[in-house]
């Protein structure tokens, strides 16, 4: 079904059902054959009904998935990023392997020829700067320094072109040379404001943006292909849609860093307040502006700041929570679905984010370490939950220890609907054998 | 003892305990007893942390006091020639091959060397040879291994492998903690326990040299 004409006009309410409606009906897309349609539909209508707080045909199964495709078909993590046929075959193999009710996205990894073009220093991927079989790792640094929060509050894409993008990309360093876009007002400014553009090596750095520009567009191209050959040679939807951050997590992730972000809290409390606020309409924006029409209507995010080691709850109603719930309300406005990935725990949170203000049915909530039974008390019949199947078990643990888990999880959850299993923190490792228990033992389970 | 000081340490006022540790220094007082009462302080931090009262931040503030603060009183240490704090044991400490995050190793070696502990931090990315090198000479009754991803798991298992390989795995108790560690992770990898915090390292440790 296209999207309706009047759509600007439905209520949030109908314009969830609307977008819920096209991915089920999965616009756009043709499958193999009838049989891979119908398991398409019976995969995200069990999803959609979890997610409206119903009780499914059965309890869905996805699998978190970091970089486990990889060595499980042959291959290294260097081969994600590097070699587009073998993330292909990977990714495939997988999925028809152990069968997972929602596809893992093979946009995961990224295209690292082009972090190499633009000397991409936020990151060490494999083979660069970690070994080739270990997965991507954040090194952090203070990109934003500390006095610099009123040149980002002022201005955040300017200063995302001149101060931040040139210190977390070496081959865009000249483009801090730049003047402001803003300085490009009447004819006779116009000379001045651009001729930076004929220098060399300001060209040279736009000649490499343009470089991974186009690599990126190769790999792209090719992430597609990937996943809609999975999504219709097996029969299996997309459950994460757009992607999106809690505002305190721009500055605190990337920009600062956590160890000067936390300190941030004592020393310039009142700055990282106002960051997060400015970049509460700049998340939002992200998570509308990325979401496809028959895609899952749902808006990925992982939440790193605000859990419980790294605040009281009384820090994380006054940092965290008001301007994350202001992107959540917008998105919920949209008819989107905000997809909240707690990594960590938030065991001292949940009577806080089970906020009277956000609609029943209209949030998912997947957690990495959190006290699941109590998620149950707090959340059932308000939220759909899932999560913290422990990573751990499905690498070190026996397969008769994974079922018995996954028994026990899902006779503590799963019976009045509105939940569905995943593991809690992306699978870079397994026992294939318990990765098969854990699917299985779910698919099994009669609720 | 000041009152004071350890008050504005407890209670995360950083350029207050600065500047009080710097006027206690200036007027004489004794650096070590300007450092014992920062430890004191950080006693009561860590108590509160283990009993969920205050969190990681705290700490990191709290190593950040204390790093200035040891800056000021260092060098009249050195002047008065106070003889260096005896030690509870010594532990080898880093984050396993593979994985480069720092944070929570980092805290976790600031509060065992705050508690009394001589550590020798091996960094990140640890090679298995290099935690057999300094335990070989070292000679540490407590190794840390650290980690953040599930990629963790092997190395930390590598790591306890080859110092039985090195024969020297009897000489040592291990502990294992981070991201996705577990009581799981710490029995697949054969090391002696996990710790889920800083305190919890601390607590361990301690039962191990038998201190209190």
């Amino acid at each position: 079904m296209p999207k309706p004409a009047d759509f600007d006009k439905l209520t949030p309410a109908q314009k969830l059902e609307a977008r819920l409606a096209a991915w089920q009906n999965h616009e756009g897309i043709e499958f193999a054959d009838k049989e891979k349609e119908n398991e398409y539909r019976f995969r995200a209508q069990i999803l959609a009904d979890v997610v409206k707080l119903r009780k499914p045909a059965r309890v869905p199964v996805l699998i978190a998935t970091g970089f486990y495709p990889f060595p499980y078909a042959g291959y290294t993590c260097r081969d994600a990023m590097y070699d587009y046929d073998k993330l292909g075959k990977a990714m495939m193999k997988f999925h028809a392997d152990f069968e997972p009710d929602a596809v893992a996205s093979p946009g995961l990894y990224g295209p690292g020829k082009a972090f190499e073009v633009l000397d991409y220093k936020l990151y060490h991927w494999p083979g660069h700067g970690v070994p080739e079989t270990t997965s991507y790792q954040c090194a952090e640094a203070e990109y934003m320094k500390g006095d610099e929060y009123p040149d980002f509050l002022k201005d955040p894409s300017d200063y995302f072109l001149r101060f931040y993008l040139p210190r977390v990309f070496g081959a865009l360093e000249p483009l801090k040379e730049l003047p402001p876009f803003t300085n490009l007002q009447e004819l006779p400014f116009v000379g001045p404001g651009i001729f930076h553009f004929g220098l060399p090596h300001i060209q040279d750095a736009l000649k490499k943006l343009m470089k991974a520009g186009e690599i990126s567009l190769e790999w792209f191209t090719r992430v597609v292909e990937i996943e809609k050959n999975i999504i219709t040679s097996l029969g299996m939807p997309k459950f994460q849609g757009a992607f999106s951050k809690a505002p305190m997590d721009v500055p605190g992730d990337t920009m600062r860093g956590t160890k000067q972000i936390l300190l941030d809290k004592f020393r310039k409390p009142n700055e990282i307040i106002a960051a997060s606020e400015r970049c509460a309409q700049l998340m939002l924006d992200m998570g509308v502006r990325n979401s496809v029409w028959g895609g899952p209507p749902t808006v990925f995010f992982p939440l790193h700041k605000g859990a419980d080691s790294f605040m009281s709850p009384a820090d994380f109603k006054k940092f965290y929570w008001p301007s994350l719930k202001t992107v959540m309300l917008g998105l919920i406005k949209e008819g989107l679905i905000p997809f909240m990935f707690v990594e960590g725990s938030y065991n001292q949170r949940l009577d806080i984010i089970t906020d009277p203000d956000i609609p029943a049915g209209t949030t998912i909530w997947y957690f990495d370490k959190t006290d699941m039974k109590e998620v149950r008390k707090r959340l059932q019949g308000w939220a759909c939950f899932s999560g913290n199947f422990p990573s751990s078990l499905l690498k070190t643990g026996t397969v008769d220890q994974v079922r018995s888990h996954c028994r026990q999880l899902l006779d503590d959850l799963a019976g009045d609907g509105g939940y569905y299993m995943v593991n809690g923190a992306v699978l870079d490792e397994a026992i294939p054998e318990n990765l098969h228990a854990y699917v299985e033992t779910v698919k099994e389970y009669e609720i | 003892m000041s009152k004071e000081l350890i008050d504005a340490v407890v209670d995360m006022r950083e350029e207050d305990a600065v500047k009080i540790a710097e006027d206690l220094l200036n007027s004489g007082a004794n650096p070590m007893g300007v450092l014992d009462d920062c430890r004191e302080a950080l006693g009561i931090i860590g108590s509160r942390f283990a009993a969920g009262e205050c969190f990681v931040p705290e700490l990191i503030l709290a190593g950040e006091m204390l790093r200035q603060i040891a800056t000021l009183a260092r060098p009249r240490i050195q002047q008065s020639g106070s003889a260096p704090q005896q030690k509870l044991g010594r532990i080898v400490f880093g984050t396993v091959e593979g994985d480069i995050h720092d944070i929570a190793k980092d805290i976790v070696v600031f509060m065992l060397d705050i508690n009394g502990f001589e550590v020798m931090d091996l960094g990140v990315d640890v090679p298995a040879a290099k935690f057999v090198e300094a335990v070989r000479e070292f000679k540490p009754q407590v190794v840390g291994l650290s980690g953040f991803l599930t990629l963790a798991y092997d190395p930390m298992k590598n790591t306890v492998q080859a110092l039985k390989d090195a024969g020297l795995r009897d000489s040592v108790k291990i502990m294992i903690g981070g991201g996705q560690m577990d009581d799981q992770v710490a029995a697949y990898a054969k090391a002696d326990a996990y710790g889920k915090d800083a305190m919890a390292a601390v607590t361990l440790a301690k039962g191990w040299v038998g201190a209190k």
